[in-house]
């Protein structure tokens, strides 16, 4: 115990770091997860959309600011950012792509996605520079709270503390609430769970996955738009957001919302208790939870086994 | 297509290869990364035929590029070196694949990209000994004793590079068309039925995997002896993707068409470099998009479909 | 390589596209073209990172290098020839360089190649200068081994490596906080933030031992989040925090940091933060230590010519809407040894053209002008670059934290010596180092 007593401290300071890294990383994540459940595609393009959000999102918020805003109007013009993106590429990516790939092996549906990876990066170079960008009035306008520790008190930011792991809350409950109450929701868990079955109960299983895909395309734009006030947008941020959005995705459980969620959990607590522990392991931290969970459970924490469902 | 057809087919590639490196000399150093990378796919190719695919085949590839980097310093023969590391390979592949094989489609790929980017973080971390980023530069090389420099190196890896590769390419074909290579087939189609045959799809698969994790080794042994030079970017997931897109753009049909892939895959990039430095990786992915979806059997298909309507 | 080094090849890559099929590839031939023939013009090929997260410097690097060749043309060229570069994107990783190497020099037909930025590529091409015999300037890479290591005839560097660069920040902090007692470090996880480390630690241990060292974090390369290293920085009380990181990584160090007030609670040395200046802006506080891998700073308070900065600061500012940063003064300065040494070799030969091999010849002990001072080759082929390093400050003249009173370390003050290797020297320093440091000069 008497290791609790010196360390328990600052565990509670890993944990809030931990929950805010989570929050970041379910934001991403969930989108992909969604999107896998009904279309069976693992989209590889999703880290671009991330990318884009965020740099959509700071350039209009700049734009915005620019023109005598209020420090306030950044938040909603983060999340406008994010469904314009969503809005615009999602429906265009499905239609004119994913659409035609629907019958092709899975493999195939996946190198689609990952050439369209390789296009957009260069896209997104060429629309907006290689110049770090980042939009940070919404997290100055919130300033910081200090947390106690010990007779010290450390700083954090609003941002971080309140606002990212709310909207990732927020996120999970709508989500949850819409796929098991709403007629949409139960539309989108029937072509999940399986295609042709809900497609002979009359599902337009084509209209589900456009919108499915749209809102995955607007969950990974508002994961980018979240984090542009407090990260450097940079060109290669959608590849490593990617590879760690698979992580989430296949310890969850593919299509499993509340496993993403909990998966983002255990990657986020893992790698913030690394740094304090181990710093010299936390870039593995979120593979070698994902090679535990599976070596113990193959079908993801909350996969089911055979049967695939949201 | 018969064997003959195939045979006098990869006979004519290899002189071609000959011919080109001979008149363009710049092109000896691509074509030996090609044949490099080519061999790697072909590993990836037979887990095609089951249906798995693998996102962390880049691990054997930079596992047997070490190998042979710290290898020159104790043996600097390189007909010892290059079958030690794909030795090596195959030894770390069996090890892995007895955990791997067990997964299927979407976790196997997953897997295998969580155990590359452990090693990816491994070689990054243990900086003392690897040189982290900067990666190590290999010793000199011997052949048959003689000391390897210049313009005698690079025709004598390229050499040994189209012997492994038509080596390799026979085998595979071999085996493709026995028993066992009907049973890797059986694995994508219907699995159960190979349990009901009395055959174990987990160790038909393992020798598949096996034998993959040699031959990217043998590719990695290659691609350091052309570079001379290895960084951990070997083990990063991109490559990994990189060895399933050129599976996917030369076509799984035939054993050639891994090789045709990659010399298609290593030209188009040296000239979208060439012609537009800052959007190669664009135009890289608008061309695998076209094949995809207006040739989904990859460049061989187009090959064998003409050669059919002929 | 003799085939090679007599050899360059008359087909482009471009005239290769447009001969469709092979038979246009292997008609091209080995046409010959003399050692010595004077060139219609001068090709450059310069290796620069166009993708991925180190373009920040990339960019701005083939930025200055197309507007000092355009400068060069219209000043009538080197030694009477137009210049031409050629641009090759180390994005992809070094094999993709390594063959972008060879053709360059075997198909392109380049009479000098400029690279790189990333140590690796330069690791992997300086044995290529020699293998193909083409004069190679190294004009960014920081690794101190290459020339450590190993001897090259064909590879020079341009300007200093990281030992200077990191040892001078290490000094100037000495100067300025000399009862610091405890220091944590925050670098990205690979090669440069280890190297980097390692020498001030090494470093430190000889001038100042006993400084605890609180915490050593290496997140990975191109993290985003420093949440977990902030907290934990704030909650150790470090009196000092090194980081060695650029580009997005610092960027976002340096917000997160001043949200987080940790810039209050410690002095930063951020031997890189020259080229994140004008990015971070005001977040930065005044007071804490910069560096910029050189001597260099648009507003350097003791410049060899002042005209020349002023020319450079404010052409490169009206084409790029920006001020140069470090890789810009890097590039001004590889472009000025280009002209120095071709002019050099011209001159040997009375007017003839030089073979590539009096072309390398003609750089060994070059000294050129840089944009601030000057830079001299020594025997082994590194550069002997002065080093700048100041602290911040917040001027109402310019949107983003300037420079003051800076310290101009004397390039061989804080070199390690021909023939050494830097772990070795580095233990050797003496205290009374600190003593004898150049007087600080105020921002005016």
């Amino acid at each position: 115990m008497s290791w609790f007593a010196e360390n328990g401290l600052l565990v509670g300071l890993a944990l809030l770091d931990g929950l805010s890294y989570a929050a970041a990383v379910f934001m991403v994540a969930v989108g992909l997860n969604l999107v896998f459940g009904v279309m069976r595609v693992l989209n590889v393009a999703h880290g671009s959309l991330y990318a884009i959000g965020g740099y959509a999102a700071a350039s209009l918020g700049l734009f915005v600011a620019s023109l005598g805003a209020p420090p306030w109007a950044g938040l909603p013009v983060l999340l406008a950012a994010a469904v314009l993106v969503g809005a615009l590429l999602g429906p265009l990516i499905e239609r004119l792509l994913l659409r035609r790939m629907q019958d092709q092996e899975p493999v195939l549906q996946l190198l689609v996605t990952f050439a369209l990876f390789m296009i957009l990066e260069d896209l997104q170079k060429l629309a907006f520079g290689v110049q770090p960008v980042v939009f940070d009035a919404p997290l100055k306008w919130l300033g910081t709270v200090d947390v106690p520790f010990g007779a010290d008190a450390i700083p954090f930011t609003a941002y971080q503390l309140y606002v990212l792991p709310g909207v990732a809350l927020a996120t999970l409950a709508i989500l949850a609430v819409v796929l098991r109450y709403t007629l949409v929701g139960r539309m989108v868990v029937a072509v999940t769970v399986d295609r042709e079955a809900a497609r002979a109960m009359g599902i337009d299983a084509a209209k589900v996955t456009l919108l499915t895909f749209t809102a995955g395309a607007a969950l990974a734009a508002l994961g980018g738009a979240l984090a542009a006030p407090t990260v450097s947008l940079v060109p290669g941020v959608g590849a490593s957001t990617i590879v760690l959005s698979f992580a989430v995705v296949a310890t969850a459980g593919l299509g499993q919302i509340e496993g993403a969620a909990v998966a983002a959990l255990l990657i986020g607590l893992g790698r913030s208790f690394a740094v304090y522990v181990a710093p010299e392991f936390e870039v593995v931290v979120p593979y070698a939870i994902m090679v535990t969970v599976l070596l113990f459970r193959p079908q993801g924490l909350f996969g089911v086994a055979e049967t695939r469902r949201i | 297509m018969s064997r003959r057809a195939e045979t006098l087919l990869a006979l004519a590639g290899a002189a071609l290869v000959v011919g080109l490196a001979y008149a363009v000399p710049w092109l000896r150093f691509v074509l030996t990364i090609a044949l490099a990378k080519g061999l790697a796919v072909l590993g990836i190719l037979l887990l095609l035929r089951a249906g798995q695919v693998s996102f962390g085949h880049a691990l054997y590839l930079a596992l047997a590029a070490y190998a042979v980097a710290f290898g020159t310093a104790v043996v600097p023969e390189a007909l010892l070196l290059v079958p030690a590391a794909g030795l090596l390979a195959g030894l770390v592949g069996l090890v892995i694949g007895l955990f791997v094989v067990r997964y299927r489609e979407i976790f196997f790929g997953m897997l295998n990209l969580a155990l590359s980017m452990v090693f990816y973080s491994v070689l990054e971390k243990f900086y003392a000994i690897t040189h982290g980023a900067d990666g190590i530069r290999l010793g000199p090389v011997t052949f048959l004793g003689l000391p390897l420099a210049g313009e005698t190196a690079e025709w004598t890896v390229l050499g040994l590079a189209l012997v492994l590769v038509l080596g390799f390419g026979a085998l595979v074909r071999v085996a493709l068309a026995s028993p066992w290579g009907e049973a890797l087939a059986g694995i994508k189609t219907r699995e159960t039925r190979l349990d009901f045959m009395g055959v174990s799809p987990r160790r038909v698969l393992l020798i598949a995997y096996v034998a993959s994790a040699v031959m990217a080794g043998c590719g990695g042994a290659l691609i350091a002896l052309t570079t001379r030079h290895v960084t951990p970017a070997l083990a990063y997931w991109t490559t990994s993707g990189e060895l399933v897109f050129i599976a996917i753009l030369g076509g799984a049909g035939s054993v050639l068409g891994p090789f045709l892939g990659a010399a298609a895959y290593e030209l188009t990039r040296v000239y979208a470099a060439a012609l537009v430095a800052n959007a190669w990786q664009a135009v890289l992915g608008i061309v695998l998009l076209c094949v995809i979806v207006f040739a989904p059997g990859g460049l061989w298909g187009l090959i064998a479909r003409r050669r059919r309507a002929a | 390589m003799k085939d090679c080094d007599a050899t360059r090849m008359s087909l482009t890559r471009r005239a290769a596209l447009g001969t469709i099929g092979v038979g246009g590839l292997a008609l091209s031939g080995r046409l010959a073209q003399a050692q010595g023939a004077k060139p219609q013009e001068i090709k450059v090929g310069i290796a620069t990172y166009l993708s991925g997260p180190a373009s920040v410097f990339g960019v701005p690097g083939r930025q200055t290098a197309e507007m000092l060749f355009d400068e060069i043309n219209a000043a009538g060229g080197i030694a009477g020839i137009k210049v031409r570069p050629i641009f090759v994107d180390e994005g992809p990783g070094v094999d993709h360089v390594v063959g972008e190497y060879r053709r360059l020099v075997q198909n392109e037909g380049v009479h000098l190649v400029f690279a790189a930025i990333s140590s690796a590529d330069c690791l992997a091409c300086a044995p290529l200068a020699d293998e193909l015999k083409r004069p190679t300037l190294l004009w960014d890479c920081g690794t101190q081994r290459i020339f450590e290591d190993n001897r090259y005839s064909y590879a020079f560097r341009t300007q200093a490596n990281a030992t200077p660069e990191i040892l001078a920040a290490l000094l100037y902090l000495l100067k300025v906080k000399p009862d610091f007692k405890s220091i944590a470090v925050i670098n990205q996880d690979y090669a440069w933030g280890r190297d980097s480390w390692d020498i001030f630690r090494t470093a430190l241990n000889t001038l100042k031992p006993g400084v605890k060292v609180a915490a050593e974090l290496f997140p990975r390369f191109g993290a985003t989040d420093f949440s977990t290293e902030v907290t934990r920085v704030l909650a150790l009380r470090p009196d000092v925090v090194l980081s060695t990181s650029w580009g997005g990584d610092l960027d976002a160090l340096i917000r997160q940091s001043s949200d987080r007030k940790l810039f209050e609670r410690a002095t930063f040395v951020m031997p890189l933060a020259e080229s994140s200046l004008q990015r971070v802006g005001k977040a930065l506080p005044a007071g804490h230590i910069v560096g910029a891998r050189g001597d260099h700073w648009f507003l350097h308070p003791s410049p060899a010519d002042p005209e020349r900065l002023k020319r450079f600061t404010e052409s490169y500012r009206s084409r790029f809407n920006a001020y140069p940063i470090y890789p810009c003064f890097h590039m001004a300065q590889a472009v000025s040894a280009m002209k120095a040494g071709i002019e050099k070799a011209v001159a040997a030969k009375g007017g003839g053209w030089p073979t590539d091999a009096e072309l390398a010849a003609a750089f060994k002990g070059l000294e050129f002008p840089s944009p601030t001072a000057s830079v001299r080759i020594r025997e082994d082929g590194q550069g002997l670059e002065n080093q700048l390093i100041g602290t911040t400050l917040h001027s109402d003249r310019y949107p983003f934290p300037v420079l003051t009173d800076m310290v101009v370390f004397p390039a061989e003050s804080v070199t390690t010596p021909v023939g050494q290797k830097s772990a070795d020297w580095l233990k050797t320093l003496s205290p009374e180092m600190v003593a004898k440091l150049p007087q600080a000069l105020a921002f005016r």
